[in-house]
């Protein structure tokens, strides 16, 4: 069975590391050109269509800012 | 599917640990603390702990990791956060018991206080967070500064001659018959993270067990310290600190 996912980032909590990105298996994440208002850029799903929710970027995120859904397909 | 239709409360699947509080964290993007703050949080919570916990923070970057966690704190000297644990966890048998410390905190001014209560096999838990190098007063050499390892205080390298040998402080405790569970594991990746909180689950079951003292080592990315990007850190801890101090439980009785 097929999974769908999603993430919803506290973008004002965010700090633009980046370790959520790299930890993506699946390449959903990328940052922001803009930034939030501490002057970072923020995470956000890129490619939306692809996320799997397999919770990886939220597992690493150090400031735990991604809530991560899931659904059966 | 649309986006809309998979964010809705039924179908969330992680989120921010309840017994983390709102405080944002101050430190540097990318930082392990963080991370190790959460697990630590979240097995706090899945045992049902929260208040049968006290910790004891350090001196060092996380001195302020009791506005983090919402539990019991005390905040020791530096590095006499095993020494303090020691007396709560006797005034308080019934509690879960931690330190949370630095390696420049554990196992430069603290070494005593860390060997003895790991000695004694206190039954509390020990984490220490070793990213090498002082991070808060400005990346100084710490006992376990890699040889060669360039800080603010060994600009051409740490040199064996003039600072000695980098301390496997780990491996020491692991000797020690009062230790039951000593291991170093990391959390630069989901499956190291998952591997860490087991790992702290386990130590926690341990003191209820009064089967003295578990140590948990986690090798850590100081970014800012180590002057590189936080994704750069991660990936000079695996290529420098991993082949010295190799992750894995060193003892497990
Ligand atoms: C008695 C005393 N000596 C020195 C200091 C200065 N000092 C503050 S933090 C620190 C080292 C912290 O390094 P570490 O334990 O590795 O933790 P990190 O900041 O890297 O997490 C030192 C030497 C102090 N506060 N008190
Ligand atoms: S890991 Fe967390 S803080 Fe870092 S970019 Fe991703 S969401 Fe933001
Ligand atoms: S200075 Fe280093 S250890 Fe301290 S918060 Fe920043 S990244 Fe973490």
């Amino acid at each position: 069975m097929a999974m769908k996912g999603a993430i919803v980032v506290d973008r004002e909590r965010c700090k633009g590391c980046g370790v959520c990105m790299v930890n993506c298996p699946v390449q959903v994440i990328g940052l922001t050109k803009e930034v939030n208002a501490k002057g970072y850029p923020i995470c956000y799903m890129a490619n939306p269509e692809e996320c799997t929710g397999c919770t990886n970027c939220a597992t690493v995120c150090p400031d735990s800012v991604i809530t991560v859904y899931r659904v059966k397909v | 599917m649309d986006v809309k239709d998979i964010i809705k409360p039924e179908n969330k699947v992680y989120g921010k640990c309840p017994v983390m509080t709102e405080k944002v964290l101050h430190y540097c993007p990318g930082c392990s603390h963080g991370t190790i703050h959460k697990l630590l949080a979240e097995v706090i919570d899945e045992m049902n702990i929260q208040d049968k916990t006290i910790a004891v923070s350090p001196v060092g970057c996380s001195v302020f990791a009791y506005n983090y966690i919402d539990i019991d704190w005390q905040q020791a000297a530096h590095g006499r956060a095993c020494a303090l644990a020691t007396g709560v966890k006797r005034l308080c048998p019934d509690k879960y018991v931690f330190t949370y410390q630095g390696d420049g905190d554990l196992a430069a001014i603290g070494t005593a206080e860390t060997i003895h209560a790991c000695n004694r096999g206190e039954n509390i838990v020990v984490i220490l967070v070793n990213n090498a190098i002082y991070g808060m007063t400005g990346g100084q050499m710490s006992p376990l500064t890699l040889e060669g390892q360039v800080t603010s205080t060994t600009p051409y390298g740490r040199k064996i001659e003039l600072n000695g040998y980098p301390l496997k402080i780990t491996n020491l405790a692991a000797q020690l018959d009062g230790t039951c569970y000593v291991t170093r594991q990391s959390v630069q990746n989901a499956a190291a993270v998952r591997r860490t909180k087991k790992a702290i689950r386990k130590a926690f079951e341990n003191s209820a067990q009064k089967k003295g003292t578990s140590l948990i080592e986690v090798v850590s990315s100081c970014n800012s310290g180590w002057k590189l990007s936080p994704i750069g850190a991660n990936k000079w801890m695996e290529d420098n600190l991993f082949p010295f101090y190799p992750l894995g439980d060193l003892k497990d009785k």
